[in-house]
């Protein structure tokens, strides 16, 4: 037969990297092909030749059986490819339509026909229900109609294979479910969907068939109605994973962090965080979930002295540290592991031991005489990167060249040597590979089994209702329910989330 | 009181101080649109200012002054856009070395070229006519203000109306304002944010030269040093204060040259002159505080891009 899309024998080469391995991928018209791997293992580099954006040093790229070879993304899209990136490629303030036509304007007498333009928009939305406002401007959306308005743009350049590069990581539970809609959708009307993802879960319930990298290779072409997730892990890993794996039992103790009735202000006087009071125990982990931009970075902040509360109290170990400023509340007994690791959690320019330092520098076990004393600064950098497994070239390195789950090891392993009787771990996993994600899940179980107080703020379901004692669930700024992960399921924490509950108890 | 002060001669000569600050603002506007913060303006018009004259001077002919401008505002803004686009150097450094480049060259070449020092006047310079539009200049009041001025008035005033439907109803003004916006994400769809950027950068190079020219041919006939004292500047603010819209900024210079107007006008009244001159600095001054959040929210913008 032919195949929508073929590869065979590609191979990429990074210097001192293998980022593709001879790997060749077959795709049949008209079906959901899922790519998975782990982060490294090759996915994104192999959409990125795919697409035109760099070639290939060795292997063929076949589109319905003709070799082709592209040279840019433009190639890809003549030939009929459509990307919807991760990071998505839209122009903030012009309109759906504005971005869906843009170099493919309709036109009318010399002007942007703009009537056309929202028509044939709105026709392709209903066509394959991806439910969006042509007229609505881009930057007044939320982030899963951004998604569709980057399916419509591929769709309006009449893309037959689209390629969806972790399509849900930004996504609602509901959310998610509307856009394996629309995929069905596409692949009944004769279109070919390839999906990318490390989330075994969505395989199951989408794809026809699966590819597997592992280490730039495909080790793994299956049927997916014909395999199950331990066996696409095993292929993932190379080894059996416990994948789900809830938090044991432990008994909570004292309070540890008491919030009051927390509200916070954010631009145009409206209230972003909204008289917000709970507490956090010694021995457990809290997790707040909800859709991102609920407020969860406004209380975290808030908790955390970055931006100021306007009415509450917050009470650290019985001490009060409503208006303590930042070096104030660490004193007291906080450490933070900040949603960004790049721009916040790190210092890109400065070496993997000055990043590990930081916050430690004021201690007097690192200092001498009012100089940081070198040997015990390599003892605190080297231990920790002993005991969280860092892979580093040099530690005198600049931070810059880890990464992202290495990165994220640096910043947790600073964070949790605090020792601070409160942890606040703000998405700990975002981005990671099922190993590092492991590893970060095992340290905030030892943290919190060593008696530690755990605040964690996380957009994975599966990540709060695997590591959560208790789930708080942020909507519009309130914390709109308090859930025993023992008891409830993700379906029923995204009603929550997206605020269904409370039209339900309207109507 | 205000009857001394407000009558059709000073809105006559808040036009006339309007037209430079507008036409180099427009420019500036475009290029803030294209995603490049243009702060070479004040240079490019005394420039332009300087090259109008000569031009006007060699032959004669406002005409050939008028093409002398722009083409001088053109040169430097392709300096400017070769080293912010193509090098990818800061545009502010490289504007702020492009305004002093064009003060000292012209401060250079007027004794070089002509032998005088701070002041070139000569019979042989054509100046600007002025052209009064049938039936329209008759309207009292507006009339003999707006409709009685120079071509470039009238072009400037058109090129409000003209761009707006360029950047907001055309392809090009839709792919201009992509590229400023996410300049990669307009790559990625094959519009190329090097030839837009050069583009609009070239094209505020030819809208501030033709505002020298206004200053050096319309305004007056003849070319002073530093003529242009602080006018590009005003244009870098009326850009920002406009929201880089060609109303907006229409509404701006507006605003700064009725000031420059009154400024003159005390002047005659007997305020003393650094007072009257500083007036269109702290009308600049003001809206700059005023409208702080635009300005921040339009940096973010360019330096983002």
């Amino acid at each position: 037969m032919t195949f929508e899309l073929e590869l065979r024998g590609i191979t990429k080469r990074y210097p001192g990297v293998l980022a593709n391995d001879a790997v060749d991928l077959a795709v049949r018209p008209a079906e959901i092909h899922a790519i998975v791997g782990e982060n490294g293992a090759g996915k994104t580099t192999l959409m990125s030749l795919l697409y035109g954006l760099f070639p290939p040093d060795e292997g063929d790229i076949f589109i319905r059986g003709e070799r082709v070879e592209f040279s840019s993304a433009l190639d890809a899209i003549a030939a009929g490819l459509g990307m919807v990136h991760q990071s998505f490629k839209l122009f903030p303030t012009l309109s759906v339509a504005e971005n869906v036509v843009f170099r493919q304007e309709p036109r009318r007498r010399g002007l942007i026909d703009r009537v056309a333009a929202v028509a044939r928009v709105r026709d392709l939305a209903d066509r394959y229900g991806l439910a969006v406002d042509p007229e609505a401007a881009v930057e007044d959306l939320p982030v899963g109609v951004l998604q569709r308005v980057e399916i419509l743009k591929a769709l309006y350049r009449d893309a037959q294979v689209l390629i969806l590069d972790e399509p849900t990581a930004v996504l609602t539970p509901q959310e998610r479910d509307q856009l394996f809609e629309v995929i069905r959708r596409l692949r009944d009307a004769g279109r070919t969907v390839i999906f990318i993802t490390h989330k075994l879960g969505e395989v199951m319930a989408i794809s026809d068939r699966v590819t597997v990298l592992r280490n730039g290779r495909a080790v793994a072409d299956l049927v997916t109605a014909e395999t199950d997730p331990a066996e696409i892990t095993l292929h993932m890993t190379g080894r059996a994973v416990d994948l789900d794996r809830r938090a044991p039992e432990h008994q909570p103790d004292q309070a540890v962090l008491e919030v009051e009735n927390l509200t916070v202000l954010g631009g145009h006087g409206r209230a972003v965080v909204k008289d917000a009071g709970f507490q956090v125990r010694s021995g457990e982990i809290v997790g707040i979930a909800g859709v991102a931009g609920n407020g969860q970075s406004e209380l975290i902040e808030a908790l955390c002295g970055l931006t100021e509360a306007d009415t509450g109290a917050v009470m650290l170990s019985g001490r009060d540290i409503t208006t303590a400023d930042v070096a104030g509340r660490r004193a007291a007994g906080l450490a933070y592991i900040p949603e960004d690791r790049y721009g916040v959690g790190t210092i890109r320019r400065a070496s993997v031991s000055e990043n590990l330092l930081i916050g430690h520098h004021r201690e007097e076990t690192v200092q001498r005489r009012g100089w940081f004393d070198r040997g015990a600064v390599a003892r605190l950098t080297r231990r920790l990167v002993e005991v969280f497994d860092i892979k580093t070239g040099s530690v005198s390195g600049p931070v810059s060249t880890l990464s992202g789950g290495n990165l994220q090891k640096v910043v947790v392993a600073r964070e949790m040597e605090h020792r601070t009787p409160l942890l606040i771990a703000e998405q700990p996993t975002r981005g990671l590979d099922i190993g590092a994600i492991e590893f970060v899940h095992s340290q905030l179980i030892r943290y919190r089994d060593q008696g530690g107080a755990v605040l964690m703020v996380s957009a994975e379901l599966s990540e709060i209702l695997a590591l959560s004692t208790r789930i708080l669930v942020m909507f519009e700024g309130s914390i709109v329910a308090t859930l025993d992960p023992r008891t409830v399921d993700e379906p029923e924490v995204g009603l929550y989330m997206t605020g269904a509950h409370l039209e339900a108890a309207v109507a | 009181m205000f009857e001394q002060i407000l009558d059709a001669a000073l809105f006559d000569s808040a036009t006339r101080a309007m037209i430079p600050i507008l036409l180099a603002a427009l420019g500036g506007m475009i290029c803030e649109r294209a995603g490049v913060f243009q702060i070479a303006l004040e240079g490019i018009m005394l420039a332009g200012a300087f090259a109008a004259v000569a031009g006007s001077y060699l032959a004669i002919s406002w005409t050939l002054g008028v093409v002398f401008g722009i083409a001088a505002g053109m040169l430097i803004s392709l300096a400017l856009a070769y080293g912010t686009v193509t090098r990818r150097g800061d545009p502010i450094v490289l504007g702020i070395a492009l305004n002093l480049l064009a003060m000292g060259l012209t401060g250079f070449l007027l004794p070089q070229l002509f032998d005088v020092r701070g002041v070139f006047q000569h019979p042989r310079i054509d100046g600007l006519d002025r052209i009064a539009i049938p039936v329209l200049s008759d309207i009292p009041w507006v009339g003999p203000v707006l409709f009685d001025n120079t071509i470039l008035t009238y072009v400037a005033l058109l090129l409000v109306p003209g761009l707006w439907v360029l950047l907001f109803r055309t392809a090009i003004g839709l792919r201009l304002r992509g590229v400023g916006e996410r300049p990669l994400a307009a790559e990625t769809l094959g519009v190329s944010p090097t030839v837009y950027k050069y583009g609009a950068v070239l094209a505020s190079g030819a809208l501030a030269g033709l505002a020298g020219a206004q200053l050096s041919l319309g305004n007056v006939v003849q070319f002073a040093e530093n003529m242009s004292s602080g006018r590009g500047w005003v244009a870098v603010v009326a850009v920002m204060l406009g929201r880089a819209h060609p109303v907006g900024v229409l509404a701006a210079a507006a605003l700064f040259a009725l000031a420059e107007a009154l400024g003159f006008r005390f002047q005659g009244n007997g305020l003393p002159v650094q007072i009257t001159d500083a007036l269109p600095f702290v009308v600049t001054l003001l809206a700059l505080i005023i409208a702080r959040k635009r300005f921040a929210r339009l940096l973010d913008l360019t330096t983002a891009a």
